[in-house]
């Protein structure tokens, strides 16, 4: 089964980086991937979206993603202000850094048919990180929402790519967004 | 299998190249190839490539420092697209006139003006005879692939033509992707160093581009159309070769569901996967139909394209490129022509798609799928589409 995810972030804040992130990781469970940016010049702090294929099978299409079955909203001062759900399929799943409950950010997105989950990657990031770079941390409330990877392909994944105490605090940073995401019940 | 890595098409160019041992890069970074040279210029500086990279002012330098590397015998790269290959194109036709089997990774881009930065085929078509022979990958996997097997395709002394290998900027330059790529030696093994015909030599000076009056230049041209017709041989014997070691099919083009079809799509590059992708859906559906893409653009694969064609009533042929003021677009050019020269009539319509990076998209393809459907029952044929644009 084809699965697409769509990122939404701001220029600068690692959205390229998490969306291949993911689909390293699932290299490792030996899935098919894409991955690839909102094409075009690179704009720091404006919106941007980054996006994500996974496969069981080779994937052979090539074209953009319009109907994701997954978003994940890296930034939080982004909902209210980009449709966030824009296109998103039926029974998707909408994954978001928000400090709100997720019965509440349903509310706020107009969202009826997909399924909220809401981590505080922010304040996971500043106590775990000591900095506002919470892209690592939507990865571990993604696994937690949907299986699309596995904990142990993540931590192989961030360790490769960050080597020594980065990647320990960014693993670290994942699994607690892991334990703590919340989806609506 | 290969050891699998995740790389975007201008890493997964950059890294064969890498693993061809290539003696000289010199290039110019342009939007969307620029990641293709970065990735090289750093494997050169941390020492895992033994190359000498070459930073230049402009396409045109990077194409003569070159074309000069080339003929003392290296194993030379190069990498642009769009305006920098326009900037190229007086020196595109003296590395095929001087024979300089150089290979260059094309991240294709329209051309300006409006200026454009994303994706189309308007840059390798607006050389499209200068030459070389032109390959188009449709996934990172085709591009690592074939950049491998156009250095020993370009060294061959049946060819000594330069290849350019094409992914579309953006769709396939920036999108990361499973890859299977093969060890170092394994590499080395398939394409030991370049045995060069004739070098330059300070110690034994030769004159190279000397001035070829009317008494001459035509035989000299008369030899690079042979050497492109040659090279179907090599380019078949490579494959072969590469199949062996890699266990990955390559050929002139690639079918896919062709057998039964009444209808298919013929285009280039990655196009070919969303519509592969778009022809199971409809023959899940019962809807008898295919597509052909051609790998290798020039020499163009006439005989392979009427094997491929089996008893298709119609074609919709692809174009990424316009060709202002002709009947047809390129592609579809060399496809009408080469259904004349067969002596097969087909009813054949062009669509012009994705200028300036304008997506293709599924429902896009399942409409022209459909079309081509209805054109093998009427009969209507010989028009051109515009796909997506507003009139």
């Amino acid at each position: 089964m084809l699965i697409e995810v769509r990122w939404h972030g701001r220029g600068g804040q690692g959205i390229v980086t998490v969306s291949r992130l993911l689909a390293q990781a699932a290299l490792l469970d030996g899935k098919y991937v894409q991955a690839f940016p909102e094409f075009g010049p690179e704009r720091r702090g404006a919106p941007v979206t980054g996006y994500t294929r996974i496969s069981d099978k080779p994937i052979f299409v090539h074209s953009q993603i319009y109907n994701p079955n997954i978003v994940v909203v890296v930034d939080p001062t982004l909902i209210g202000r980009v449709n966030v759900a824009a296109g998103l399929a039926p029974k998707g799943f909408i994954v978001a850094n928000s400090e709100r409950r997720p019965e509440e950010l349903e509310g706020i997105l107009g969202v009826k048919d997909a399924k909220v989950y809401v981590v505080n990657a922010m304040k996971i990031a500043l106590d775990v990180l000591g900095r506002p770079i919470y892209n690592t941390a939507m990865l571990g409330a993604l696994l937690k929402a949907a299986p699309l990877t596995t904990m142990d392909s993540l931590i192989k994944v961030i360790s490769e790519r960050f080597p020594g105490a980065v990647g320990e605090k960014n693993i670290a940073v994942i699994k607690r967004a892991y334990e703590e995401a919340v989806g609506v019940e | 299998m290969g050891r699998v890595m995740g790389l975007t098409g201008n890493e997964a160019i950059a890294y064969a190249v890498k693993q061809c041992n290539v003696d000289v890069v010199a290039a110019y970074p342009i939007t969307p190839q620029t990641i293709m040279v970065e990735v090289i210029s750093e494997y050169v500086y941390n020492g895992e490539m033994d190359a000498e990279f070459v930073c230049v002012e402009s396409e045109h330098s990077a194409l003569s420092a070159c074309i000069g590397a080339s003929l003392t015998g290296a194993r030379v790269f190069t990498a642009t697209a769009s305006q920098g290959l326009a900037l190229m194109h007086e020196m595109l036709y003296i590395a095929s006139g001087l024979r300089c089997p150089i290979v260059m990774g094309v991240a294709n881009r329209a051309l300006s003006a409006p200026l454009n930065i994303h994706g189309d085929h308007s840059d390798m078509m607006g050389s499209r005879d200068c030459g070389w022979i032109q390959i188009y990958a449709e996934n990172s996997q085709e591009a690592y692939d074939w950049v491998i097997q156009a250095f020993k395709i370009a060294e061959d002394h049946r060819v000594l033509l330069p290849v350019s290998v094409n992914i579309d900027g953006f769709i396939l330059s920036h999108s990361m992707e499973r890859v299977e790529v093969l060890e170092d030696w394994e590499v080395s093994k398939f394409l030991p160093p370049r045995k060069p015909l004739i070098t330059i030599d300070p110690t034994k000076p030769i004159t190279v581009g000397a001035l070829c009056l009317p008494d001459y230049y035509f035989e000299m041209k008369f030899q690079q159309i042979q050497a492109l017709k040659e090279s179907f041989k090599v380019i078949s014997e490579v494959n072969a070769e590469y199949e062996t070691l890699a266990e990955r099919k390559y050929g002139f083009l690639e079918t896919y569901a062709m057998d039964d079809a009444e209808a298919a799509i013929i285009c280039l590059g990655s196009t070919a996967g969303t519509a592969k992708a778009v022809a199971a859906d409809l023959r899940s559906k019962g809807k008898k139909v295919g597509v052909i893409k051609p790998w290798v653009y020039r020499p163009f694969p006439e005989e392979e394209l009427v094997k491929a064609l089996g008893d298709v009533k119609a074609l919709a042929v692809l174009d990424k490129a316009c060709s202002f003021g002709a009947p047809f677009n390129a592609l579809c050019s060399d496809v009408i022509t080469t259904l004349y020269r067969y002596g097969k009539d087909l009813n054949v319509f062009n669509c012009l798609h994705g200028l300036g990076g304008r997506d293709i998209t599924p429902s896009d393809l399942k409409i022209i799928f459909d079309e081509a459907l209805e054109v093998a029952k009427t009969g209507k044929k010989g028009y051109v589409k515009y796909i997506g644009v507003r009139e």
